[in-house]
């Protein structure tokens, strides 16, 4: 008996039941789709962020306020006993020959108006540096002055979007805005680079760091971001900041950290969660999979009198089970394949309302889901196919 | 063709033995046509089931064309019904959901006949049963006598040299009854061994051999011209056991 005539004669058998074939085909389809989904939306998620970190450049050391125990984790927010200041920033750019520049940022939120026309956006302190630190580009006017950063200036830079909203139709250069309750003079725009992690470059004010910290009347820095020289050694660039910055604050009340180690460890807290998701979807994957065995059962004792038959014409134990079988997997491969189109179309849905989200499923997890859904096709249909192999051909013809 | 000697067929029911078949020896010769009779319960089917090797022996020893298959694995056994032994039951046992080419055909798709050849194979026992132009017709769409019609085609194509029928006519009304019968004994005078299982005189005395089991034996045998007299003699019993 060739392999087509088995599987001619299982299409036969599952064409004859259509109504509980499509149900079967249907769960294993939700099961696989939901798996392949899912990795997609966590794998999405993690090529995201790698994106977005690369896009800042690799070899970015950042010193915050505080005192992380662990390396590599976000540091908490607060308890930090002695500020980062200005002074600080200042030694770490006079004494780390290994860092290209340093930039002191002050971070806050504020309302930037042009007369009704308002907005609130991050507006963030900053020096002439912050612009080549984060690898950005003037669209138009002037990056921020270079100057003592202790002093004040009411200039604003601003992000490409905010200036479209704030000046539409119009040159912002020259003009005057309104931030909290001053008035600073727009000098430049800066060109449109998108969302850079949890920053929209697009909606943001850059203004020189004294005027931030005496608008948000803070005396620390949130924040010393310093690019390293493309050929220093990164650990040992770490070392040095940390050694000036314990010698002026006398305790190691700061954590260094790298833009790698950050998103390594966000890289990996999604891999684990896109697992977590995988797994928790293998369930309805299985659920399907019992209900494939449910179904075959059923099958196999609606069909028992024809199990007798074909062993009276002849059919050996071996050729009845394998019809079973190729019944289980035909339900299973077809409900996998389904699977995949479910997928495949809900994942060019997503890619429509976010063009930058690249949530394609990742190669192994179509190739997983596809083997464990034959996988599970077999498993379960070997039960009841064993069962109907089992069948005395003599009791069965009688039922 | 056939040869049995001393078979019992025994099952094991909780504490009771139930002896089905106990010590039968039957032969029947090449081109035969001999009726297995009996009340319910003599073991009729048993017999029948052991000679078509769907059913073992409990004991005794049994040669078909030849050759011994007491002891023949199950995949050995399947292969001789598969070339050997047709079969033909009261309730034809047609596949619901294949037409009858396919139904016919089903045999020799576990002999491994190539599809194309499957099918003429198969139109042409349909051609010979009388049932060519109702070849794409399922089951459900035609007369009890032409399913059994078709039944016989499919039991017949593989060219066995032993029919086996249990109950031929059981479900079938007078008429379309003596077609079948009728196509049974061309085929049985055509050179093909015919062993019947049946209540009916009527279908019993068409047969050169009668057989009447009792209680797992053989309790008389009519021959040749004796059968003729038999429904007198059987008539009232065999009207009250038939379904």
């Amino acid at each position: 008996m060739s392999s087509l005539d088995q599987l001619r004669f299982a299409l036969h058998a599952l064409s004859f039941h259509r109504l509980r074939t499509g149900l079967c085909l249907l769960g294993i389809a939700i099961g696989v789709s939901a798996v392949a989904l899912l990795t997609s939306l966590g794998e999405g998620a993690r090529r995201y962020v790698n994106t977005q970190f690369k896009s800042l450049g690799t070899n970015l050391v950042i010193v915050v306020p505080g005192r992380s125990e662990t390396a590599g984790t976000i540091p908490g927010v607060g308890g930090a006993p002695n500020d980062l200041t200005l002074a600080d920033a200042r030694a770490l750019e006079r004494e780390v020959h290994q860092a290209r520049l340093v930039v002191p940022i002050s971070m806050g939120s504020e309302t930037v108006a042009n007369r009704e026309r308002h907005k609130q956006v991050l507006v963030l302190g900053g020096t002439d540096g912050f612009i080549p630190a984060r690898e950005l580009d003037l669209e138009r006017g002037e990056n921020l002055p270079e100057m003592e950063w202790n002093r004040s200036s009411s200039v604003i830079v601003l992000g490409a979007e905010l200036a479209a909203e704030l000046f539409p139709g119009e040159n912002p250069l020259g003009q005057k805005v309104r931030v909290g309750d001053r008035r600073l003079r727009v000098i430049g725009v800066m060109a449109d680079h998108g969302q850079q992690v949890g920053l929209d470059i697009g909606l943001m004010g850059l203004v020189p760091v004294a005027t931030a910290m005496s608008m948000y009347d803070e005396p620390g820095l949130f924040r010393i971001i310093i690019p390293i020289r493309a050929h220093a050694d990164m650990q040992s660039a770490m070392d040095r900041i940390e050694q000036v910055l314990f010698e002026r604050h006398g305790e190691l009340d700061f954590t260094v950290i790298t833009q790698d180690s950050v998103a390594g460890a966000l890289g990996s807290i999604l891999g684990a969660l896109t697992l977590a998701l995988a797994g928790i979807a293998s369930i309805s994957l299985i659920v399907a999979g019992i209900g494939i065995m449910n179904v075959m059962l059923v099958t196999v004792s609606e069909r028992t009198p024809e199990v007798g038959l074909l062993r009276a014409l002849g059919a050996e134990r071996q050729q009845v089970k394998r019809l079973f079988l190729w019944e289980a997997a035909l339900i299973s491969t077809v409900g996998g394949a389904l699977g995949l189109l479910i997928t495949w179309g809900a994942t060019r849905a997503l890619g429509i309302y976010l063009p930058n989200f690249d949530a394609s499923p990742p190669g192994w997890a179509v190739a997983a889901a596809l083997t464990v859904s034959i996988g599970v096709g077999l498993i379960f249909g070997v039960l009841p196919a064993n069962k109907a192999t089992r069948l005395d051909p003599v009791a069965a013809l009688r039922q | 063709m056939i040869e049995l000697e001393g078979i019992w067929r025994t099952y094991q029911m909780g504490e009771e033995v139930l002896h089905a078949l106990a010590g039968v020896d039957l032969t029947v010769t090449e081109g035969e046509h001999v009726a297995i009779m009996g009340p319910s319960g003599s073991g009729k089917s048993t017999l029948l089931n052991v000679i078509g090797l769907l059913d073992r022996a409990t004991k005794g020893r049994y040669h078909f064309d030849g050759r011994d298959v007491t002891d023949l694995t199950d995949d050995e056994l399947s292969a001789v019904r598969q070339q050997s032994i047709g079969f033909v039951f009261q309730s034809y046992h047609l596949v619901a959901r294949l037409d009858a080419v396919e139904n016919v055909a089903l045999p020799m798709v576990f002999a491994g006949v190539p599809r194309r050849e499957r099918l003429k194979r198969a139109e042409a026992a349909l051609d010979a049963v009388g049932l060519g132009p109702r070849k794409h017709h399922r089951p459900a769409e035609m007369s009890g006598g032409q399913r059994q019609r078709v039944a016989i085609a499919r039991a017949t194509v593989m060219g066995p040299g032993v029919l086996l029928a249990d109950e031929p006519t059981g479900n079938l009304d007078s008429a379309s009854g003596s077609q079948v019968l009728d196509l049974l004994g061309n085929m049985n005078r055509e050179g093909l061994t015919l062993v019947v299982v049946t209540h009916d005189p009527a279908v019993a005395r068409r047969a050169e051999r009668v057989v009447v089991l009792g209680d797992g034996c053989i309790a008389r045998e009519w021959q040749g011209s004796d059968v003729v007299s038999l429904e007198q003699l059987f008539g009232s019993q065999a009207e009250q056991s038939s379904p």
